[in-house]
């Protein structure tokens, strides 16, 4: 065996055995938000996810990246740019290639490719692109955030137990002084919801940092549920059409249940039983 | 299919086809007319769902492979596609998923039913060992289908149990190499895992063709456990238990849509969403809800090698069950002792999967009062769990008394569960009626 892998077997079977000594700690659970998403008939509310995609944009997208999103989903069935406003009519694109606002977001980055002699060009997004990561690449990131590394956020609402309570909470849970117990080096701070309460992204949302498009007061708690919000809906971006099919399937199997019992009932009072 | 076939061909190619290939009779024969107790209850359904369930994962398997990519490099993404970008991916993966719990949900009814029932003794013993057999393919298929989407439980999963052949004295560095194809979890490992998750789930339908011949040659077992005797103890199976699991199944997979479409993640991990990434190990490493009973069972023993064993042997001591039972009694119904017992060892079995989930150390609620940890909870759990294979039921056979028992099914279906009081003309059972 090399190495790494006996490194990586201990460790396994360290964790495996003394689990409890590590990472447990007394972090807090997370604060309770009553989500639109939530619910066998919840949906998403476009304008917070429009909302929250601005915050993604302007702040959060220095350090963190979305790779398993490209810009057309933006405009797919169920995203915050489904139905958008051209020339005062609303609009909704079968194809969100064809969408101009997925259009003009995707011009605004520049995306790195190979024209077609060969050479290495920057030019601006399409909406098939995907979001571009704002690295190099991971020791970079790290580089740039003092050897921490800013996870991607495609996914990390399915990521984290406790899903969107848990990143509101943890966004905006950075305003308590530290128990005198616990040692916060440079470069890390405190915040009792992550587990292990110290984290290494400094705080992010300030008071009036953003100007919202639809001015809504981006006060740091609007901030933190707009964009959570936003990375809800990019963890689950079929969400509304699963609870949707979810209800059809449901009534077809109660009436077949219905059926079947009635038919069990005749079939067997022909014996006792 | 005990030779009296009541098929008759109706049409000339009928007749000509069954005089060369008799499927059709085959057929008729295990499905339609084949004679079954009258007095089969709702635990008898479950059979039925176990099919259903493991069609469903083939089929949304097969869909699901046309769009993975086994790669380390390519996985993790390759799901994220398949959820994000194919035409209804999240519907066929959030229904393997699903599907994998509520097949274990299945299965673990099944095997209680039989066990309650005493479905495994004789002659029923090589059934029941062919249902141990598809329950660990079981077990295979869906830890290697865990490690599939190279999140970091499936590789930190993988590391955990793969290693469990180091503890082999000796050949235990070369086996857990072999397994891997290299000296880590790595590419070839995925490869592999993928290559068996495609396999396995046709070795299990294999098996089951098995289990169902082994079951239509001595026929049901029943919650009486007393054999069928006249032909006024049976009905057809068709229609009175296709539409008996028709309904039954239908209800099953209204609960296996709930989770489909309401909730498809609560069964799983949330750390399965992180990719793997073999330098960070996650705070703790649990397998899925149906694996966690032998967890806890591993986590038991101080020593790795006796953990190891003891897990396995969790599944062994099924393997020996028919001869371990020494009652005469199958039906628990009629064993006032041995019920009981029952019930300690599902609530046990529960236990252990309560015990399996959290961390050795922390106090269970309650009894952490008086210092009890999971720990403890769980070697308590694992000495009554091989406690009651190994000591009571091989002694109850002898030292409990056996409630009387009507003398036939007709007679439990008409009169009763109790044995008749007069006018059936078959009275109270003699105790001791051969493996009844
Ligand atoms: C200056 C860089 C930077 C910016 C800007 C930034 N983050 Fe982070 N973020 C980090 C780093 C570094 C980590 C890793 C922290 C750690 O592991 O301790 C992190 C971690 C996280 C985590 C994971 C916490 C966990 O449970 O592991 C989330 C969620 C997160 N950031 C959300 C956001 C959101 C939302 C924004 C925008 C409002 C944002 N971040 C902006 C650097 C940044
Ligand atoms: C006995 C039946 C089966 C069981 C119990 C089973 C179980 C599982 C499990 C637990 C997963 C991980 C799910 C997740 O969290 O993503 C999985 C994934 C997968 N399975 Fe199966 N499976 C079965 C049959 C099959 C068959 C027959 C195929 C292919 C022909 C297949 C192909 C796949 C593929 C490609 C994945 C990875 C994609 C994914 O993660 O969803 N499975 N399986």
């Amino acid at each position: 065996m090399n190495k790494l892998s006996k490194l990586l077997a201990v460790a396994a079977v360290t964790v495996m055995v003394a689990a409890p000594a590590i990472g447990a700690g007394y972090y807090r659970s997370p604060e309770p938000y009553d989500w639109s998403f939530e619910g066998p008939f919840g949906e998403y509310d476009r304008q917070a996810v429009q909302r929250g995609f601005q915050v993604y944009q302007q702040v959060c997208s220095a350090c963190h990246g979305l790779k398993h999103l490209a810009f057309r989903h933006l405009g797919q069935e169920g995203g915050p740019f489904e139905t958008v406003m051209v020339d005062g009519v609303e609009q909704s694109y079968a194809n969100p290639n064809d969408n101009p606002v997925i259009a003009a977001i995707a011009a605004e980055y520049l995306i790195s490719d190979i024209d077609d002699i060969g050479e290495t060009i920057e030019r601006p997004g399409r909406p098939s692109d995907m979001f571009p990561y704002p690295f190099a690449n991971e020791a970079q990131a790290r580089a740039a955030n003092g050897g921490a590394y800013p996870p991607d956020l495609s996914i990390i609402v399915r990521a984290r137990h406790y899903g969107a309570d848990y990143i509101r909470s943890l966004l905006m849970g950075y305003d308590e002084e530290p128990p005198a117990d616990l040692d916060i080096r440079a470069g890390s701070y405190y915040n009792p919801y992550m587990p292990g309460m110290v984290i290494a992204m400094a705080p992010q949302l300030w008071d009036g940092m953003v100007e919202y498009a639809d001015g809504t007061e981006a006060t740091t708690e609007q901030m933190a549920t707009d964009v959570t919000h936003f990375l809800a809906w990019a963890s689950n971006p079929h969400m509304e059409a699963r609870k949707r099919m979810g209800l059809m399937v449901m009534i077809y199997l109660f009436g077949l249940a219905v059926l079947l019992y009635a038919s069990y009932r005749k079939v067997w009072s022909r014996v006792k039983h | 299919m005990s030779g009296n076939s009541t098929y008759e061909p109706k049409t000339p190619f009928t007749r000509w086809l069954d005089a060369r290939l008799p499927i059709v009779r085959l057929g008729w024969d295990s499905f339609v007319d084949f004679p079954t107790p009258r007095n089969l209850n709702y635990w008898y359904t479950f059979g039925g769902i176990l099919s259903v369930c493991l069609m469903v994962q083939i089929i949304t398997g097969i869909v699901l492979a046309m769009h993975y990519v086994p790669n380390i490099d390519y996985a993790f993404a390759s799901v994220q596609r398949i959820d994000r970008d194919v035409n209804y991916g999240w519907l066929i993966r959030s229904i393997h998923a699903v599907g994998a719990s509520m097949f274990f949900l299945a299965v673990y009814m099944h095997i209680f039913r039989g066990l309650y029932y005493g479905s495994y003794k004789a002659p029923r013993e090589i059934l029941w060992i062919l249902g141990v057999v598809i329950y660990l393919l079981m077990m295979a298929a869906a830890f290697l289908g865990y490690v599939l989407p190279w999140g970091q439980m499936s590789f930190w999963g993988a590391m955990v149990i793969t290693n469990l052949f180091g503890a082999l004295p000796l050949i235990g560095e070369p086996v857990t190499q072999w397994l891997w194809g290299g000296f880590t979890v790595g590419n070839e490992t995925l490869n592999r895992f993928f290559s068996l998750h495609y396999l396995i789930p046709f070795l299990i339908a294999g098996v089951v063709v098995l289990h169902i011949w082994a079951l239509h040659v001595p026929g049901n077992n029943n919650p009486t456990g007393i054999s069928v005797k006249t032909s006024a103890d049976t009905l057809p199976f068709h229609p009175y238990y296709t539409v008996k699991d028709g309904f039954a199944i239908v209800v099953f997979l209204l609960i296996f849509a709930g989770f489909v479409f309401y909730a498809p993640d609560v069964l799983g991990h949330a750390d399965n969403y992180i990719e793997a990434n073999p330098l960070v190990t996650p705070a703790m490493i649990v397998p899925e809800w149906y694996l966690l009973p032998f967890y806890a069972i591993l986590r038991a023993v101080p020593d790795k090698l006796g953990g190891v064993i003891l897990m396995f042997a969790a599944i062994g001591v099924l393997f020996v069950l028919p001869w371990l039972d020494t009652s005469k009694v199958r039906s628990m119904r009629y064993r006032p002792m041995a019920r009981w017992f029952f019930g300690f060892f599902v609530v046990s079995c529960l236990g252990l999967g309560w015990a399996g989930a959290e961390l050795p150390d922390t106090l269970v609620p309650v009894l952490g009062a008086i210092g009890v940890d999971f720990l403890l909870l769980g070697r308590v759990l694992t000495i009554y769990y091989f406690a009651y294979f190994l000591v009571i039921l091989p002694v109850l056979g002898f030292v409990e008394k056996p409630t009387p028992r009507p003398a036939s099914i007709e007679e439990s279906v008409l009169y009763g569960d109790k044995p008749a009081k007069s006018g059936s003309g078959a009275g109270a059972v003699p105790a001791a009626q051969p493996a009844e």
